[in-house]
């Protein structure tokens, strides 16, 4: 009898690849491995295997961090206007909409107060499902919010990031969302307060030249996109071969630009150290 | 397409009531809506063919950079180098001089004009070093009380492996926040192309100007074109559907003033356009000089802290 364990038992309950060729939302993309829902779920939605990092949703990135039942959302009943009237292959209000039905969010970020491991906090987390994570006005003025209310509270802001930049339909004001973050930003470290900006796969563009990049400590997920240009489009520019880690964490942490990459399983317990030290020894709650 | 007096009246202040919309609440949007009613009936929206033609001007290869302003502008100019850590850019330009009797410090963007010139400038994109060494130029700016004026013209934030390696993110954004935290007068004038972050990272100021037919957008037509329309020869749809001309960058309270050129663009007449621009820089460096440091900052703050449109579910 064998010994050898029969690992192809791992693909066999894989869906074949539908007609379009998108994979399919359980299949780890690194390693090929599929999991149901709920082991996905149990799992922090890391693949067991190979240590891959699927996305996560906004709401299920709040529940891994927060202590149960204490977020607060805020600012949950803002909605994009449409300044340009904007219209690519479909208007924009139309991409809104279904954007909303698809992902139950108003926007692609969803703040709040909340604690973690005890320790009160303001908690950002963006949600690139919706329109790519992009920042229109609405992420903008969510994100600027965030920052009052953790000035307000006296308590750090944990800023969860996943974005593929500045949402393009609503033209120049969607650049003009870059120095309005890194104003809120500014404001609350003029107060004292601490931003920890955690970066998830991707932190791009925009928002990597924004708020992302200003947090007083910043860490990243292991094998996240973080680049202000994406690696397509430098090949394409440059025609040179690029390294083949080339924007990832594991880069940027070795270029001097993250202090930390943390895996997924260990980062409530990093933020919630990482909280009492910007707390300073002050009372818990 | 010319505009008319007033249509640039009307415009100035949609912009103005664009800006404090957040804080304004229902009777800003029904007098939002009231002025864009007005506009419609006063200003045809320009057609692809016009926004395109725009695009061109901006581009224009005999289009003044940095460098032809700062011979025109300005006495005594001193450039000064590098980002005192890794190297010089020559992509941005930075430097102190006079300009009507007072020193002023300078950032801006500078393309090449021969072949040999461009690529060593890199098509005026500069690299995480070029915002470094334009940080070290606010700083100085700040301590000494020198009021700063930045020239932006710089079709995008550079697509290499080394500006990605050595930060292009954080150095944009920690730009931004520097120009934020000034106690100078700031005067940022878009010259030519105003291209995405890496515009956005020198033009956080308390006037924004803007030449005539300069461009201003979040990001090229032609990238634009490729992402959202997934043909890149949809660059004039794309082109259309940003707004990226100074009119329409007023009326969405981007820009505070639109800098006439000499007829035809200002690739006509050097001396004609820096004599128009140095109207309007003197005008807005008398405004902002009699204005305290600190309230300066904090105007400024809320300027940028408020823009933006949103509505409530």
């Amino acid at each position: 009898m064998s010994s050898r364990i029969d690992v192809s038992i791992e693909h066999k309950h894989a869906p074949e690849p539908s007609d379009s060729g998108k994979r399919d939302p359980n299949t780890c993309p690194s390693c090929g491995s599929h999991y149901r829902d709920d082991e996905l779920a149990e799992n922090l939605r890391v693949c067991v295997h190979c240590g891959y990092h699927f996305q996560l949703r906004a709401r299920e990135r709040v529940r891994q961090l927060a202590d149960p039942d204490t977020f607060v959302e805020e600012a949950a009943d803002l909605r994009s206007g449409d300044p340009l009237s904007f219209f690519d292959l479909r208007p924009y209000t139309e991409r809104l909409a279904e954007a909303e039905m698809s992902t139950g969010l108003g926007d692609a970020i969803v703040v709040g107060r909340t604690a973690i491991d005890g320790r009160p906090c303001e908690l950002s987390v963006m949600d690139f499902a919706f329109m790519g994570g992009s920042m229109g006005s609405v992420v903008g003025e969510k994100f600027a919010r965030a920052c009052q209310s953790a000035t307000e509270r006296g308590v750090p802001l944990v800023s969860v990031t996943a974005s593929g930049g500045a949402r393009m339909q609503e033209g120049i004001l969607s650049l003009m969302q870059l120095p309005k973050t890194i104003c809120a930003v500014e404001d609350l470290h003029d107060a004292g307060g601490a931003l920890i900006s955690v970066m998830a796969h991707p932190t791009t563009a925009g928002v990597l030249a924004s708020f992302a990049s200003l947090g007083d400590v910043i860490v990243a997920e292991p094998g996240a996109l973080v680049s202000f240009t994406g690696p397509r489009v430098v090949a394409q520019t440059t025609r040179e071969k690029l390294p083949d880690d080339f924007g990832l964490s594991e880069s940027n942490y070795r270029y001097g630009h993250l202090d930390a990459i943390v895996r997924r399983a260990e980062l409530r317990d990093y933020l919630a150290r990482l909280l009492r030290l910007f707390g300073n020894g002050a009372e818990r709650g | 397409m010319a505009p008319s007096e007033a249509e640039l009246r009307l415009r100035e202040r949609l912009g103005r009531l664009r800006r404090m919309s957040l804080l304004g609440g229902a009777r800003v949007s029904r007098e939002l809506q009231r002025l864009e009613g007005q506009l419609e009936r006063l200003a045809e929206e320009p057609t692809e063919n016009q926004i395109w033609a725009q695009v061109e001007l901006a581009r224009d290869e005999d289009r003044p950079y940095t460098l032809d302003y700062v011979e025109r502008l300005f006495e005594d100019f001193v450039e000064l180098h590098g980002d005192r850590s890794r190297a010089d850019d020559p992509a941005m330009v930075v430097g102190l001089a006079r300009f009507d009797g007072r020193t002023i410090a300078l950032v801006g963007n500078q393309k090449g004009r021969d072949v040999k010139e461009r690529t060593r400038r890199n098509f005026g994109m500069a690299h995480p070093e070029g915002y470094r060494k334009a940080m070290r130029v606010m700083e100085l700016a700040g301590r000494h009380r020198f009021p700063l004026l930045s020239f932006v013209d710089i079709p995008g934030a550079y697509p290499g492996i080394a500006a990605e390696q050595h930060g292009q993110g954080g150095a944009i954004a920690h730009s931004q926040a520097r120009m934020l935290r000034l106690e100078v007068p700031t005067v940022a004038c878009i010259i030519g192309e105003g291209g995405s972050g890496g515009a956005i990272a020198t033009a956080v100021a308390d006037r924004v100007l803007m030449q005539e037919h300069a461009i201003y957008s979040v990001i090229s037509p032609e990238g634009g074109a490729a992402i959202l329309w997934r043909d890149g020869e949809e660059k004039r749809k794309a082109a259309t559907a940003f707004k990226p001309d100074a009119l329409h960058c007023l009326e969405l309270g981007v820009i505070d003033r639109i800098v006439p050129e000499p007829e035809g663009g200002a690739q006509n007449d050097y001396d004609q356009a820096a004599r128009l621009l140095a109207e309007s820089i003197g005008e807005a460096l008398e405004e902002l000089q009699a204005v305290p440091g600190s309230e300066l900052r904090r105007r400024r703050r809320e300027r940028y802290r408020n823009v933006g449109v949103v509505a409530t579910a």
